[in-house]
């Protein structure tokens, strides 16, 4: 039987690769895809604990993450066109120009 | 019996999908295996019996979300392979031993919270998206509303962001700065 351990086992491993994508890649478009599993790992444990407790809060707080990871593409993904427009690069160390 | 097929077929597939999203060079490839990755998400939501939330998934993560990315790897070269120059293996070993924490209190969480009450447990002989409209229209009303407005706001910065110099060479940017210092 599938229980809840299951779903957070599988939660657990789904953002670890999310965070090992964010260490690992230094291309912004990448940073963004790590990102969305993040994101999406995330989900899947409130929709489990959700369904496990008989509780309907979880699913709303996946539905307002789904909409805010919506959001965040548009704003992003528009920064990194004018970035790359700018640079010719969307590379992390492209960024650092402050270096004192 | 068919829910654990289905769950560990799921969960292989997409711990699969993710690790190529992870590990690919190619940025295009990257992307597919996203998108197919949310599929198998929203299969999990079929599963537990979230329904709304899996067409949301689909919908939205597969088709809006995916359309916006490979809208914008127009302006990216994606032919060519991802180069990256990792620098600071310390970092990465901080953050390594700090995600490792992390996620050791992730799994360890539940065992502590013992009795949790469901505050909006769900009714007997209402479907699922009956119940979230209920829900979503009385309790999280604000929320809903406050979303629809980051939506929208988010809806305006792309398009002042990305559309309005599309045909603009940046090279010029800072011509008329230096013509007026000149003056």
């Amino acid at each position: 039987m599938i229980t809840l351990i299951h779903y957070l086992v599988l939660t657990g491993i789904l953002f670890s690769i999310g965070l090992v994508g964010v260490m690992r890649r230094t291309n912004l478009l990448m940073l963004f895809f790590s990102t969305e599993i993040l994101l999406n790992a995330v989900n899947i444990g409130f929709v489990a604990v959700s369904h496990f407790y008989g509780d309907l809060s979880g699913q709303m707080f996946a539905f307002f993450i789904i909409a805010v990871a919506a959001s965040e593409v548009a704003v992003g993904l528009g920064l990194l066109i004018l970035w790359y427009k700018r640079n010719g690069s969307i590379d992390l160390n492209s960024l650092q120009m402050m270096k004192g | 019996m068919y829910e654990i097929i289905a769950f560990y077929i799921f969960s292989a597939l997409t711990i699969g999908m993710f690790a190529i999203v992870v590990m690919s060079k190619n940025a295009l490839y990257a992307m597919s295996a996203l998108a197919g990755g949310m599929i198998f998400i929203s299969g999990f939501f079929f599963i537990l019996g979230a329904e709304f939330l899996g067409v949301v998934q689909i919908t939205v993560y597969s088709g809006a979300i995916m359309a916006l990315y490979a809208f914008g790897m127009m302006f990216f070269d994606t032919t060519r392979d991802v180069e990256e120059h990792a620098k600071g293996k310390k970092i990465a070993y901080t953050l390594s031993i700090l995600s490792a924490i992390l996620l050791l209190v992730i799994l360890c969480a539940p065992l502590f919270s013992q009795n949790i009450q469901a505050s909006y447990p769900t009714m007997e002989n209402v479907g699922n998206i009956q119940m979230i409209g209920l829900l979503l229209f009385t309790k999280y009303l604000v929320p809903f509303e406050l979303a629809a407005i980051m939506l929208l706001v988010a809806m305006i910065a792309g398009i002042v962001l990305a559309s309005k110099k599309m045909d603009f060479d940046p090279q010029y940017d800072d011509e008329p700065e230096v013509l007026r210092e000149v003056k």
